[in-house]
């Protein structure tokens, strides 16, 4: 099939794909279909007569004020910096947990347990070594703490000091070792304090560093909205099919890294999966060479991984987890990659 | 332990029995159209009160209201399309935010506001690629992010009204309903032929006859009842049915002559109006579960429907048995029996409502009974020995048998 290269086409392309062979000669009619279904498709690049590209996908977009996960993309919150008498340097954090409805998708509320108000919780980035300093205060209705990802004292784990509504508590250790770590609430039950939204990224960089590269966190979640403890909504940062709607945008020839982080309640296994390309794959973060080359990666729950890689050719690409029932629920998404200006 | 207190009211001389005097009208002279609606306005005041305020505080719940969508039926009008048709039958409004077909998010058209009032429709449609002959599954997605959820047992192109479909929708009718009433009616000669005794037999035969028919339609009309949407009380529907119809049937009779016995032309015409509400019913139920796939009309329950319903025009000709209907009269019986199998196979097929099938399902429930009552006392004046003969029982007992064993042959 010879088509005009653009977004609208590629969507299609993955659409064949997931589908497999349950499309065949189906989706051709449905195309024919939507020819007769004027003004079905949401994009405002759709086409006449290109319309099925948008078939798979929600509807809408997300109330004005909402968790913008393009923002979230790209932020890395290094916290309030100063220095120890020791020299050390130390990074001082404010969490607060409050109940908050959140948009899942467009016009779909879910109504979670958030860090800071948001799903996930900020991306903390610090280095090896650095002293952190997390003040968390609880204005939730439940009890809830954060249990960190990495070495530090027991009485720091955040397992068994629940703090009450109202209450607050101070986290104090070492950042160690480096890597890509994760935080997240240890209360009881905890399966309901995670699925509601009760988790973010811990990002360790190593004391020297690592390639400048363009960089994204990116927390695969999901949502049971319905309470069946089934997700009825997948995504990488909260709400779905966002990166697909709204493509990351990356420089050819650049290097990219992105920090993976599982968080994804109920099913054993979520999976990273990119277009065109494979990527260099740092499994938690915590060695400088690379474990494998690869286009897949499975994580479990609490796992997390770095991937690098370069694109060489431009243009759209998708990435999405690859068990397909995730990816056709919101794990989608596109990178958009640009050649360089002349 | 502690015994009873019985209050003894002070034997007051002050309290005098009064003489009886002539209850003085409340309210004085007001007009009586005035006492008949001074209720009814405040009553509408206060409804009126509570739309605009709100209920007291006592009502406000600090929970969610529970949403509840109906999904009344899925259509795959052509490849490549659903159409799911929808009601919100709870107490608040729904509003519709995503739509999945088998677990995967899929763009989507609502014809009107994603916010459904209370008791409104939606028609919404969806440009998927379902596959023929398997099984689908829609769900909505609401705000809340409730799922409800309606299921394509077999896809299959749905039915739209065209010539092809109106003849094959016919044709289910007449198999199933008007071919059947007819061979039986075919009885006549025969019942007209036998002794006074087998009369009373076979009479006593199309009682068992009505009798597994009404239950039949009865348990039918409580199965879709659940169907229909909460606020719509679908049981509530069954009730009405089954009590009202054999009322406005009395009423009716009462009404039309002054003669208080009914002729056994009538009792006949009355049976025959029976069995066609209920067979309007088995058409709904046919039609639509032939539309959606459900069934596939074969050999086998055609043959199935042959045999049971032939039975249903015996019941008509019984009454007759000492009669010399004219053929009108009789094609006319028929008519009224076997046609509303085809009226139903087309309702069903093109527009079924599990609210329309449960309230035609319970009318027929309803004429059955009048039907029966009518029959007993038709029965009642020509055999003076009653129902409880050997032989009349035998042939009750006949009638309900010959029903369950062709019923075998029909799916439930």
């Amino acid at each position: 099939m010879a088509r005009k290269r653009d977004l609208v086409d590629q969507s299609m392309t993955r659409r064949n794909l997931l589908k497999a062979g349950a499309l065949g000669t189906v989706g051709a009619a449905a195309a024919g279909t939507v020819l007769a279904l004027p003004g079905l498709g949401q994009s405002p690049g759709n086409q006449a007569g290109q319309a099925s590209h948008h078939d798979m996908m929600t509807v809408g977009h997300l109330s004005p004020g909402s968790f913008d996960p393009n923002a979230f993309l790209t932020h890395f919150d290094a916290g309030i910096v100063s220095e120890l008498p020791s020299g050390q340097v130390l990074r001082d954090y404010e969490f607060i947990a409050e109940d908050r409805e959140i948009e899942v998708a467009p016009g779909v509320f879910y109504p979670a347990w958030t860090y800071n108000g948001q799903v996930p919780g900020p991306t903390i980035r610090c280095t090896e070594g650095d002293r952190i300093r997390v003040r968390f205060i609880n204005r939730g209705s439940h009890s809830h703490s954060i249990h960190f990802h990495g070495m530090h004292p027991s009485n720091m784990d955040g397992a068994f000091e629940p703090v009450h509504p109202g209450q607050s508590f101070v986290y104090e250790f070492n950042a160690e070792p480096f890597g890509l770590h994760l935080y997240h609430c240890h209360t009881v039950p905890i399966k309901r304090h995670i699925h509601k939204g009760l988790y973010g990224a811990f990002i360790v960089d190593p004391k020297a560093g690592r390639p400048p590269a363009q960089e994204m966190v990116m927390v695969m979640n999901g949502f049971d909205t319905n309470f069946d403890n089934e997700n009825e909504v997948y995504a990488v940062n909260t709400v779905a099919f966002h990166y697909q709607k709204y493509p990351i945008r990356i420089r050819q020839g650049e290097l990219v890294r992105v920090y993976v982080v599982n968080v994804t309640e109920f099913d054993l296994l979520n999976s990273f999966h990119i277009h065109g390309n494979l990527f260099r794959l740092y499994r938690t973060g915590t060695d400088l060479t690379r474990y494998e080359w690869t286009d897949v990666v499975a994580l479990c729950q609490g796992e997390r991984a770095v991937l690098e890689f370069t694109y060489n050719h431009p243009g759209p690409f998708m990435f999405h987890a690859h068990q397909s029932e995730f990816a056709e629920l919101g794990w989608s998404g596109v990178f958009l990659v640009e050649a360089p200006h002349v | 332990m502690s015994e009873l207190q019985v209050p003894v009211l002070p034997q007051n001389s002050s309290v005098h029995p009064s003489a009886p005097r002539a209850p003085e009208p409340r309210g004085g002279r007001l007009p009586l159209w005035f006492k008949g609606f001074a209720p009814l306005v405040l009553l509408a005041a206060l409804v009126v009160l509570f739309l605009k305020v709100g209920p007291v505080g006592v009502f406000r719940q600090s929970f969610p209201p529970v949403e509840q969508l109906t999904i009344e039926r899925i259509r795959l009008p052509a490849l490549g399309v659903m159409e799911v048709q929808i009601v919100n039958g709870g107490p608040e409004a729904v509003t519709v935010a995503q739509v999945m077909v088998d677990d995967a998010n899929w763009v989507h058209r609502v014809n009107g506001s994603r916010i459904i009032e209370r008791l409104e429709r939606r028609t919404i449609t969806i440009p998927y690629p379902w596959v023929e002959g398997e099984p689908h599954a829609v769900s909505l997605v609401t705000r809340t992010g409730l799922t409800f959820t309606g299921e394509v047992a077999v896809a299959t192109l749905s039915p739209s009204v065209d010539t092809r479909y109106l003849t094959t929708f016919a044709l289910l009718g007449v198999y199933a309903g008007v071919i059947p009433v007819f061979i039986g009616l075919l009885w006549l000669p025969f019942v007209s032929a036998i002794g006074r005794k087998w009369i009373d037999f076979f009479l006593s035969l199309t009682i068992g006859l009505l009798v597994f028919l009404g239950a039949d339609a009865l348990v039918e009309s409580l199965e879709t009842s659940r169907l229909v949407a909460g606020a719509f009380q679908g049981e509530a529907l069954v009730l009405l049915g089954v009590l009202g119809t054999p009322l406005v049937l009395a009423a009716l009779g009462r009404w039309r002559g002054t003669r208080q016995e009914r002729t056994p032309l009538q009792v006949a015409g009355l049976i025959a109006l029976g069995i066609g509400l209920h067979n309007l019913g088995e058409g709904l139920a046919i039609g639509a579960s032939y539309a959606t796939g459900e069934i596939a009309l074969g050999t086998f329950l055609v043959i199935g429907f042959l045999l049971h319903n032939t039975t249903e025009g015996l019941g008509i000709v019984t009454p007759l048995a000492d009669q010399r209907p004219r053929l009108r009269s009789l094609v006319l019986l028929g008519a009224l029996a076997g046609v509303p199998t085809v009226i139903g196979a087309w309702l069903g097929g093109f527009t079924y409502s599990p609210l329309w099938t449960t309230l035609f399902f319970s009318i027929g429930v309803g004429a059955i009974i009048a039907v029966v009552y009518e029959l007993y006392r038709l029965f009642s004046r020509r055999a003076s020995a009653g129902l409880t003969t050997p032989l009349n029982t035998a042939g009750l007992l006949l009638g309900m048998m010959i029903m369950y064993a062709t019923g075998l042959l029909v799916p439930a």
